[in-house]
């Protein structure tokens, strides 16, 4: 499989390529680690005419301690953050996560700015952000901005970026020692979640949330304040499924990724120390 | 467009399509055929090789992101004497293949993965190769030739 043709630009630095955005507009993808688009372009369900490569921008690549977070540049990869002593000891969720993702050779490409702007609701990392109440930061031809995770995956497959954005850092609440519990519903080695749950305590409380469970990552209102309340791990994983809208698939029908979705919240709570 | 890369040491440059994948580069330009397409969706493993060190699948990465960079293929582990490296040996002497299809690619992946944690744990060689699939099942024998490469301390020097 061989994507259709298109012109390649890497860009020599952030300015150019939020450049080169502005001038193609729609036109032009950002090329990270590729390793969701790329696929995506072999089976020509996307055919950008521009791709413009910000994946060798090294200074977009680091995990550090700053400000009561943990600031993740928007192209360090899924195996730069499962093995970084600054996530492991003030996100240990988020590395354990990242650490999940596809594959070694997956890990060794993929970038969480990335896998976050693809705005797939059956990926990992979305859904930690919004355990953890992250921030997203977005850089554009007028500056930078801010954007609250729960504010940034509108719809299917689309996310609070304008065409002329790039996303430039992740931050996660800097949590060390935090308890956290993320569970996993594969067939297979390396597959996507058939249903997927976070729970992390965070400073304002338990938050949850789920993945592939409806168009977007959901953050699951419900199951926080049964929590915040004083249910219960089981009591509170039986809401699980409130809010949510999984599709029917050849991996299970709505009602079974339900269920599915309440044993892995409590799964995850129970894990969270709830 | 114009590309260049080291593979396997050598200095490599041609003009190529935008669109080119590294492994369709690897085989068709550069004529290492070592470097098996197996699914093309980044699933298999098969197209595994090591860019700038890390295993990477080359179905999934475009020539032009690898352009200045390192490249390593099945064809650049032996020793310019000929003498295999540690971990095809230990693939030989384990029977560690069948069909032999996946092998570079599984080659290639064990020798990223002692790179990065040289004492793994039969479990962690596991995990560490759910990137690599064998249609023969011969996992047993590929998991057992990883545990020996992993104790030569050819690997540690």
């Amino acid at each position: 499989m061989i994507p259709a043709k298109f012109d390649y630009v890497r860009a020599g630095s952030l300015d150019e390529a939020i450049a080169l955005l502005v001038e193609h507009g729609d036109d032009a993808k950002l090329l990270a680690g590729g390793h969701s688009l790329l696929p995506l372009m072999k089976l020509r369900l996307a055919q950008p005419a521009l791709l413009v490569d910000i994946g060798p921008l090294r200074e977009l690549s680091y995990v550090k301690e700053e400000n009561g977070y943990v600031a993740l540049g928007a192209l360090t990869r899924h195996h730069d953050i499962a093995t970084s002593p600054v996530a492991l000891a003030g996100s240990p969720v988020l590395a354990h996560v990242a650490g999940q993702i596809g594959d070694p050779q997956v890990r060794h490409r993929g970038t969480i700015g990335g896998s976050i702007a693809h705005g797939d609701p059956a990926s990992d990392l979305p859904a930690v952000l919004l355990a953890l109440g992250g921030t997203l930061v977005a850089q554009g031809p007028n500056g930078r901005r801010e954007i609250d995770a729960k504010d940034f995956f509108l719809s299917f497959f689309e996310v609070a970026l304008s065409p002329e954005e790039v996303l430039v850092e992740v931050r996660v609440p800097f949590a060390p020692g935090g308890q956290w519990g993320f569970e996993k519903l594969t067939k297979r080695a390396q597959d996507w979640a058939i249903v997927g749950a976070v729970a992390a305590r965070t400073p304002t409380g338990v938050g949850v949330a789920l993945i592939n469970m409806g168009p977007v990552p959901l953050r699951s209102g419900a199951v926080e304040a049964a929590v915040a309340s004083g249910a219960s791990a089981a009591q509170a994983a039986e809401l699980a499924a409130e809010g949510t809208a999984p599709l029917a698939d050849f991996n299970g029908s709505v009602a079974y990724r339900e269920q599915v979705a309440r044993v892995l919240v409590r799964r995850a709570l129970e894990r969270a120390g709830v | 467009m114009q590309i260049d890369m080291t593979v396997n040491g050598t200095f490599e440059s041609d003009d190529v399509e935008a669109r080119t994948l590294l492994v369709h580069f690897l085989r068709d330009a550069v004529g290492l055929t070592g470097t098996n397409v197996g699914c093309d969706t980044s699933s298999c493993g098969a197209c595994t090789v090591l860019l700038n060190g890390q295993s990477v699948k080359s179905c999934t990465v475009l020539a032009a992101q690898a352009s200045g960079e390192q490249v390593t293929t099945i064809e650049g582990l032996a020793r310019p004497t000929g003498e295999m490296h540690p971990v095809q040996r230990s693939f030989r002497e384990c029977h560690g293949l069948q069909c032999g299809y996946c092998t570079p690619g599984m080659v290639m992946a064990v020798t990223s993965l002692l790179a990065e944690n040289s004492e793994p744990t039969e479990e962690e060689i596991r995990i560490g190769l759910e990137g690599n699939l064998c249609r023969c099942t011969g996992y047993h024998n590929i998991v057992a030739a990883a545990l020996a490469a992993s104790v030569n301390p050819e690997l540690r020097t």
